[in-house]
């Protein structure tokens, strides 16, 4: 096998064993981005000669813990000092921030070398990547279709064997949709297990940094670099945090696994009901109890994040004005006009759209009808899942309702979009950690399991995902974009 | 269910967005679409649902006041896109 | 003011609260620097950035509230007050909204003699915006410059009722409440820099109607003197209008100093909505009895305390006891003095003339005073002893003041001190007596009004430093033997 194939653990391997040095490592990624990219188009930046600098350095110094030596990339909303950080967006096109947000810090600190930074939807507002406002990114697996999103870069790089690892952000299903779509691991920790410092805000109290891998086992050791308490973020909490490599078991025996019967309803493929069902049988086969659970207001969560995800957006994306930083139209003859042709042709449409929808819904006469209903009912949402998780450890259900769709296929009608995030959506609304792993397939593209558990039980996750894993094969099929 | 073109210019305005006529109109009736989702929500009965604003059972977050000196200013200001002794240069406020 | 109309004012003040850093980040929290260097990203509102509250803002909160005698909550929250300003970087201010910290307060003031309680609807933490500086005046002006040093200093906001009556009942409530600030020791309340503001609620209503008139909120009141001047006018304002049938707008208003009128601010298409909401970035406060107490333990004597208790003790009048506890500084100045010095009275008089007068003159603070309160009493010491007349003692208090001397060190090196010594003064009275044949007849002929004479040339040969009484009184053996 080939560097660039080996997966972040068997990286590590190499390294200690002196079989392969960094800048070797380094250079078979690279090597892999040049045949691929032109087709994948996941990254924005690429930054060669950083990396095989940082990667000299490494094998000079010798000390290959962690992850020393080993590449990865970041979205590109996650800030990292000295290199451009856009959010897709052409309002950022050229900004170049001097600070590092905190797991950007602690990755570069643990030695890994940054890649680059991976293609998103504008400021994460999107489920295909499409709304990039630079480029689209392909799925590896077809590469008609989009490789979801708002992380489809970093989903797609991983999937591709472009980077072993990459970190994304989630606010409604941005890890676990596009992980889901291109065949990779996802995990989205728990609101407040990883900080949130410099990571541009979508949403702010739904925006979570996670992982993306080929593999459990990296997922694991990658989130025990970026978790825990970050003074910088006040709602980055000090709960104690495990070593995420001790769930690594292969025992999940009397494990209580709740399926919402509300998330195999219609408008879930029937392919991908299948699959998971079945995927539940393994776990029943595996020793765990597997039992069908309700979680009856999940037909509300999608419309109430609806209005409180644009509510926090129209407030995040009011600093891109002009004025500091970003774009700036130099013609406008007062102030007003100044923030409001800069806003205006900096910011893409569904972004403009999420700013005017977030707008309504807060403004005078309006909030207690939007707004605080929303609220409400997120309220009822948690209420759900903290009676199921008074009896089950974990919840299992699709990650999607249909496998990746082709580029264009969802342009027009913004809803018909949204229902993309359908079963992801009431995680982040109730702001509990969650998981895509690769179950299987329907007609030749991956099928995403989506395993949901209790406020920082990010270990059960890993434990059932990591089970899972070592008994199929699912996550050792590889998609063949091609070589140019 | 649209969305008046006035009730679109004035969240505009609020928000900072110069829309073209065309785009008003697109989103008086995307708005109004995806307002008319949102009422879903009122088959709800909330009555005495306490809101939800603050998911983590978190608080008295603080730090200590302790001065940290920032980064120089030509860091500060080398993003910024007209900077006039050392200040963020605007164009006239009316 | 007419005589059908009642005056209604509610005062919302600004006050920044003197933490070392700011409120949401650790950059200083310092007036002065040059522009954009009290600044980083968190402050400047960069992407990806978020805010960490400063614990010691809350702690002056408290201590804010217990001094205005208001309800601290235990459970408050933040919120996001959104609006476009070129000064304001994130374009929301974190505020608070629904829950503040403090609500349900007063404060006594004392117009004419009158005593008379306002009530403190709220008080609440925000954050300042910067500052933005206009090239040439705001309606001339091509650009502005923004400056964010002052961006994320701690404020806290305090609301009064509509309970005030007149601009000097506005004045009034100004004074105590810096009083009351300034000794809780939670801001220096200085207006010039901007670390004490003032924005006033104005309306009037025919006398006897219950119904609050339509309100209009006057900014840019830079100084107390500027509050009252355009309270003034703003009631004036509105009763001419009214008179003419003409009905007042809900707006807001801004004081021009230049011109002494009030001049509306509206602007045609902002359009205010605030959208407040909750701040997700921050959790929310839960504030124990037991902090609480811990403030209200640290909290030292408020001036209504400290008057009483000088009145008492040193028998002050009303009047100078209120004076002596308008500021903190002037109290420790008045007990300081005290410990090397009995009577209150005395110093009360020198601080109250020769002080404040000095004071006023170089527009100084008695902080920045270099008199120190023992020095007073060394002088005073020195009245009393006779070394000094109380006319050279206001020379000498001069040159304390300029230079920070002793008494003593003033007194000798200068040559000040008063001849009281018997002997020396009989001889040169002896040489006057000798020298002035012509008016010692006059005397002793029955013009009894002579000794002046004699008493004068007697000062002119000492250079004014003989001991008047006894001058008196040798010159009076003298002749009369
Ligand atoms: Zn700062």
């Amino acid at each position: 096998m080939d560097l660039y194939e080996l997966t972040l653990h068997e990286l590590q391997e190499k390294l200690h064993n002196k079989q392969a040095s960094s800048e070797e490592i380094v250079k078979a990624v690279f090597g892999r981005i040049k045949d691929v990219e032109a087709k994948i188009q996941a990254f924005i930046t690429l930054d060669e000669e950083g990396a095989l600098d940082k990667a000299r350095k490494c094998d000079a110094r010798g000390d290959f813990s962690s992850i020393a030596g080993i590449p990865y990339g970041l979205k590109d909303i996650i800030c990292s000092q000295g290199m451009k950080t856009t959010c897709a967006s052409k309002i950022l096109e050229n900004f170049v921030p001097f600070y590092d947000a905190t797991v950007a810090s602690r990755l570069k600190e643990a030695g890994g070398v940054l890649v680059g930074k991976l293609n998103m939807d504008e400021f994460a507002m999107g489920s295909s990547t499409e709304q990039s406002a630079f480029f689209p990114t392909r799925n590896p697996w077809d590469l008609d279709r989009v490789p979801g999103g708002s992380s489809g870069g970093s989903a797609a790089a991983v999937a591709a064997c472009e980077i072993p690892f990459a970190l994304g952000t989630d606010t409604g299903g941005s890890i676990r949709q596009p992980a889901s779509f291109c065949g990779v691991v996802g995990l989205k920790p728990t609101y407040g297990r990883v900080s949130r410092y410099g990571v541009v805000a979508y949403a702010s109290s739904l925006d979570q940094v996670g992982v993306f891998s080929r593999e459990v086992r990296d997922c694991a050791l990658v989130l025990n670099i970026i978790a825990g308490r970050d003074p910088l973020d006040s709602t980055c909490v000090d709960i104690e945090k495990p070593d995420y490599t001790e769930f690594l078991r292969d025992d999940i025996k009397g494990l209580k696994i709740g399926y919402p019967r509300e998330y195999f309803q219609e408008g879930i493929a029937k392919g991908i009901k299948d699959t998971v069902k079945k995927a539940l049988l393994k776990y029943e086969e595996l020793g765990a109890l597997v039992e069908e659970v309700s979680l009856p207001h999940s037909e509300y969560a999608l419309p109430a994040y609806y209005l409180v995800a644009p509510a926090e957006a129209s407030a995040n994306l009011a600093r891109f004005d002009g004025v500091r930083y970003g774009r700036r139209d130099f013609e406008a003859e007062n102030v007003i006009q100044m923030f409001s042709s800069t806003r205006a042709a900096g910011f893409g449409d569904e972004v403009k759209m999420r700013i005017m929808l977030g707008t309504y819904a807060l403004s005078s006469g309006y909030y207690d009808a939007y707004y605080l209903k929303a609220l409400k009912v997120r309220r009822l949402i948690k209420n759900d899942f903290d009676k199921v998780f008074n009896d089950f450890d974990l919840i299992v259900s699709p990650t999607t309702p249909t496998t990746a769709f082709k580029l264009g296929e969802q342009t027009g009608d913004p809803l018909t979009l949204y229902m993309n995030d359908i079963l992801t959506v009431p995680i982040n609304m109730a702001g509990l950690p969650g998981m895509s792993i690769p179950c299987g397939f329907v007609d030749a593209l991956p099928v995403g399991m989506q395993l949901i558990g209790k406020p920082f039980d990010e270990g059960t996750l890993i434990r059932a995902a990591y089970a899972f894993e070592q008994n199929t094969d699912y996550h050792t099929a590889k998609p063949d974009p091609g070589v140019m | 269910m649209t969305l008046s073109i006035q009730e679109v210019q004035h969240v505009a305005l609020l928000a900072r967005l110069n829309l073209g006529e065309e785009e008003k109109e697109k989103y008086a009736e995307q708005l109004g679409s995806i307002l008319q989702y949102a009422d879903k929500l009122n088959e709800l009965d909330t009555e005495g649902v306490e809101p939800l604003d603050h998911i983590l059972p978190v608080f008295n977050v603080f730090r200590e006041d302790k001065v940290i000196p920032g980064p120089d200013r030509e860091e500060i200001l080398a993003n910024a896109p007209l900077v006039e002794e050392g200040q963020y240069k605007v164009p006239k406020i009316i | 003011m007419s005589k059908d109309f009642e005056t209604v004012i509610g005062l919302e003040v600004h006050v920044e609260l003197k933490t070392r850093s700011k409120i949401f980040c650790s950059c200083t929290n310092e007036f002065g620097a040059k522009p954009n260097t009290n600044v980083c990203p968190i402050c400047s509102g960069f992407p990806g950035m978020l805010p960490v509250l400063n614990e010691q803002v809350v702690d002056y909160a408290i201590k804010s509230g217990l001094a205005l005698n208001c309800e601290i909550a235990d459970y408050c929250k933040f919120d996001r007050k959104n609006y476009f300003y070129p000064d304001l970087p994130k374009a929301y201010q974190i505020s608070q909204y629904d829950l503040p910290v403090c609500k349900q307060g007063y404060l006594d003031i004392e117009v004419n003699g009158e005593r008379k309680r306002i009530g403190i609807t709220r008080a609440h933490l925000e954050e300042d915006a910067g500052k933005l500086v206009h090239q040439g005046t705001i309606s001339s002006t091509t650009f502005s410059l923004v400056d964010l040093n002052r961006s994320g200093v701690p404020l806290l906001e305090i609301v009064s009722e509509p309970d005030l009556r007149s601009s000097q009942e506005a004045r009034a409530y100004m004074e105590k409440l810096r009083s009351l600030l300034l000794f809780a020791g939670v801001s220096d309340c200085k207006m010039e820099e901007g670390s004490l503001r003032c924005d006033a609620n104005v309306s009037v209503r025919p006398y006897g109607q219950e119904e609050l008139g339509t309100r209009a909120e006057v900014k840019n009141l830079n100084s107390f003197k500027a509050m009252e001047k355009a309270i003034d006018y703003e009631v004036r304002r509105q009763i001419e209008a009214i008179e003419d049938g003409e009905e007042i707008i809900q707006e807001t208003r801004t004081w021009e100093e230049e011109r002494q009128i009030t001049r509306s601010m509206r602007s045609k298409e902002e359009a205010h909505d605030y959208r407040y909401f909750p701040e997700p970035d921050l959790p929310p406060l839960r504030i124990s009895r037991e902090w609480v107490e811990r403030i209200l333990q640290s909290l030292p004597e408020m001036p209504e305390k400290a008057r009483e208790r000088l009145m008492e003790e040193y028998d002050l009048s009303e009047y100078d006891a209120h004076l002596l506890t308008l500021t903190p500084d002037y109290l420790a100045f008045f007990d300081e003095c005290t410990l090397y010095y009995q009577d209150g009275k005395i110093i009360s008089n020198w601080m109250m003339g020769e002080l404040n007068k000095l004071l006023n003159q170089k527009n100084m603070d008695i902080a920045e005073c270099r008199i120190k309160p023992a020095a007073l009493a060394d002088m005073l010491k020195l009245i009393d002893e006779g070394r000094i007349s109380g006319k050279m003692a206001k020379d000498v208090f001069e040159e304390m003041f300029e230079t920070g001397a002793s008494p003593e060190k003033i007194i000798k090196e200068k040559g000040m001190e008063q001849i009281s010594d018997e002997a020396a003064l009989g001889t040169i009275i002896q040489e006057v007596i000798d020298k002035n044949p012509g008016v010692v007849d006059d005397y002793r002929n029955g013009k009894k009004k002579a000794t002046g004479f004699l008493v004068g040339q007697v000062m002119q040969a000492t250079k004014g430093q003989a001991n008047p009484a006894l001058v008196n009184k040798i010159l009076a053996e003298k002749l009369n033997n």
